[in-house]
């Protein structure tokens, strides 16, 4: 029987002050006694609705059932039955708009702790070293994904799981897309990221890094000569964008993206070990207040900032950043300048950032994102001494594979343009999902897409065989 | 990986290899360049295509040792593997005007020049090259540049080969007319005082000039917009963009300054380096 508890059972957290100076997770995972006891509370809905509210469609229930009655075997593949990257989503997804915030318990108590739950499964089933995942490639079509991120990920295991031989193609030299160069360690270890892709490989998922789509080879030739039989585009949205205003090419200005590279990819906060470096002074300002902001300036704190701010110019309500990620960064003493709009990056003679001048704002009415539209104060001007400036207002996707490859449309953002409902792009036996179609948006948003694209292309080879 | 086929020196800080890379040779087209990294927790770096062979697969890169990364490449061999290399990065060089083009290339930048100009002579340019180095010694590849122009001009600041001063006092003489004369179009790539000095030199004859420009750059791909330039009032990424702009609209102030942004980070770097003989090669 469910047991009535108001709270979630609380995730164990590293030390504030200690933590914000290494980047070991700050997220410690539930033991076993903290899993059943968080488990206790799932009502098991008939109807459950909480699995609607995930894009992959994990049969929530039916895992944290398992782990109530302790079976954990059971519970992990239940789990990876149906999330190729259960270890990345339980850490990363913002399960507070998602399946938890449609979790029944939810409307009268706080909603059952289903994110820590499928973390904490799969990370049970990373310590274990008796279960074998063996590839079983029963069909003839080739497959190609493009883009090793979240989308290309999911794609390539369900399809492997599907029985195709597919090659992921990765342009950087490690894969992971975003979840290596985007996220960094304390939110998601690289030793979590290095297994979930193991896990894909021993399905016979094969990846092929330093090779670029639309530079390296063609659409054409992976279609042509290559004998794909399909492709899924998942080519995320990595293209940095600065806001226009005087001052961005000053030395010491970062798009988030570089500042992040450098560190998540590059291992930059092991400097001179490792080769590049990252430019840090006292103090740094971030503009912009989502997912990928909260990781800037954490990391920045990390790498020997004195102080982190966040400039954003709208209010709190209206940031796009997880309450968790929030909530750790104020806990780590990062600054936040609310309606706060940037309008200069200053600079001294040598040309190095010295300052950000901004004017205060106020809320006015809602705009087409349904926010309210921040208006600026007049007269309000004043700066904000600092010592580095990352912009972290968004990504649109990357053009590279665009300009190569004749036939598929993009709309005037740069997005691939998909059917209605659908992952088929205007290229024939051509899908595309994640950010590359959405522009940027959530890890787990791209995963479901690269699922359902899955699907799709099953459904596409099995139709052009029959 | 890629495989270090052949390693020719240059000069005392410049060496030349030959690499499988079937698949990039065989996309790569003149003005592209590649990104490799040597070992675990290494740089990646730009590197400027020098010459392909489509169908040997082969590609050829020269590498100036200058910093942390190059000197690690430096130290590998023929038959060894260089960890990541990816490629071809940027737009292939386009170039309207035809007529007399002359490139002109400065220290081991003048590598570029050998697809480049058998390019556009295959596509009835007439070519000339402008090589220019300090002194004799630091003069690359003069046999294998005359094989692919029209006219190879030597040119060394102390006139010990050639024609005695800068690459920009040879081309002024050859806009008024000298040798093989005016020039429809220039390309220049070398450091950029050099490149700077020669768009100051076409500009007022209003020659169409292009410049490579080579600023720090991590992923190569348009993603982290590190490599961003200034190029007619307008943020450019050099990666997808470049890597060769229209010269007169440049801002090279900004390009230079951005170039220094981590000159004492890459000194600490390239001491280490130094002393501690790190292993390459290795993942």
């Amino acid at each position: 029987m469910p047991v009535k508890r108001v709270e979630k059972t609380p995730m164990p957290e590293r030390d504030a002050v200690l933590r914000s100076h290494d980047f070991g997770e700050v997220n410690e995972g539930y033991g076993m006694a903290h899993a059943q006891f968080e488990a206790e509370r799932c009502l098991r809905c008939q109807d459950a609705v909480c699995i609607d509210g995930c894009p992959v469609r994990v049969p929530i229930p039916e895992f944290i059932h398992e782990v109530a009655k302790g079976d954990m075997r059971s519970a992990a593949e239940i789990l990876r039955s149906s999330n190729p990257l259960p270890a990345v989503c339980g850490r990363v997804c913002p399960q507070e708009v998602q399946c938890e915030e449609a979790c029944s318990v939810g409307i009268r108590f706080k909603p059952v702790a289903i994110g820590y739950l499928e973390r904490f499964v799969a990370d049970w089933e990373m310590e274990q070293t008796d279960i074998d995942i063996t590839a079983n490639l029963n069909r003839d079509e080739k497959v190609a994904v493009i883009g090793s991120g979240p989308a290309g990920l999911v794609c390539a295991g369900e399809l492997a799981r599907l029985g195709y031989p597919v090659t992921i193609f990765e342009a950087l030299h490690a894969p992971g897309g975003v979840l290596r160069y985007g996220i960094p360690e304390f939110r998601l270890p690289k030793d979590v990221l290095d297994w979930e892709i193991e896990q894909l490989k021993k399905l016979g998922v094969e990846i092929q890094c330093n090779i670029i789509i639309g530079k390296t080879l063609t659409m054409d030739q992976l279609m042509g000569e290559m004998g794909f039989k399909a492709v899924f585009i998942g080519t995320g949205a990595g293209l940095p964008s600065f806001m226009g205003i005087p001052g961005e090419n000053l030395n010491g200005v970062y798009s988030a993206n570089e500042f992040l590279t450098r560190v998540n990819l590059m291992e930059a906060n092991d400097f001179p070990n490792a080769d590049t470096p990252v430019m840090v002074g006292r103090r740094v300002a971030v503009i912009g207040a989502g997912n990928t902001a909260m990781d800037t300036v954490r990391v920045a704190l990390r790498v020997g900032a004195e102080q982190g701010l966040v400039v954003y110019r709208r209010s709190v309500q209206e940031m796009t950043a997880r309450v968790e990620e929030h909530a750790h960064a104020i806990e780590e003493g990062v600054e936040f300048h609310w309606l706060t709009n940037p309008v200069e990056i200053l600079g001294d003679e040598d040309g190095w950032v010295t300052g950000l001048r901004c004017v205060r704002m106020e809320l006015g009415e809602p705009d087409d994102s349904g926010r309210a539209r921040p208006v600026p104060i007049e007269g309000s001007e004043f700066v904000i001494p600092v010592d580095n400036v990352v912009l972290s207002i968004g990504n649109k996707p990357n053009p590279l594979l665009l300009q190569t490859t004749k036939g598929l449309e993009a709309n005037k953002w740069g997005c691939l343009v998909v059917h209605d409902g659908s992952s088929e792009t205007s290229k024939e036996h051509v899908f595309a999902g994640g950010d590359a179609v959405t522009g940027a948006a959530t890890v787990i948003l791209a995963a479901g897409a690269g699922k359902d694209a899955a699907a799709e292309i099953h459904q596409d080879l099995s139709a052009a065989t029959r | 990986m890629a495989k270090i086929l052949e390693k020719r020196r240059l000069t005392p800080i410049t060496q030349l290899y030959k690499i499988d890379a079937p698949l990039v040779a065989k996309a790569a087209k003149p003005g592209q360049f590649v990104i490799l990294r040597v070992r675990k927790g290494g740089e990646r770096i730009p590197i400027t295509i020098a010459d392909y062979d489509r169908e040997a697969g082969v590609l050829t890169i020269v590498v100036q040792e200058v910093g942390t990364t190059t000197r690690y490449m430096g130290q590998l061999g023929v038959g060894d593997e260089i960890l990541d290399l990816v490629g071809p990065l940027g737009m292939p060089l386009e170039i309207p005007a035809e007529g007399h083009i002359v490139g002109i290339g400065g220290g081991f930048g003048s590598a570029a020049l050998l697809c480049l100009m058998r390019e556009l002579r295959a596509r009835g340019d007439t070519t000339t090259i402008i090589n220019g180095a300090r002194e004799k010694d630091l003069l690359i590849l003069n046999e294998e540049l005359t094989e692919v122009c029209d006219n190879l001009e030597l040119c060394t600041d102390d006139g010990s080969a050639g024609f005695h001063g800068l690459v920009t006092d040879r081309l002024q003489q050859l806009i008024d007319g000298d040798g093989p004369g005016r020039p429809d179009s220039v390309v220049a790539i070398g450091p950029m005082p050099m490149m700077r000095a020669v768009t100051e030199t076409t500009r007022g004859a209003e020659i169409p000039t292009l410049v490579s420009l080579d600023p720090l750059m991590i992923d190569g791909t348009g993603m982290c917009g590190g490599c961003r330039v200034t190029v007619n009032d307008e943020v450019k990424f050099a990666c997808v963009d470049g890597p060769f702009f229209d010269a007169h609209q440049v801002d090279f102030e900004e390009a230079v300054r951005r170039n220094k942004m981590y000159v004492r980070q890459e000194q600490e770097s390239k001491d280490r380096s130094e002393c501690m003989k790190l292993a390459v090669g290795q993942d």
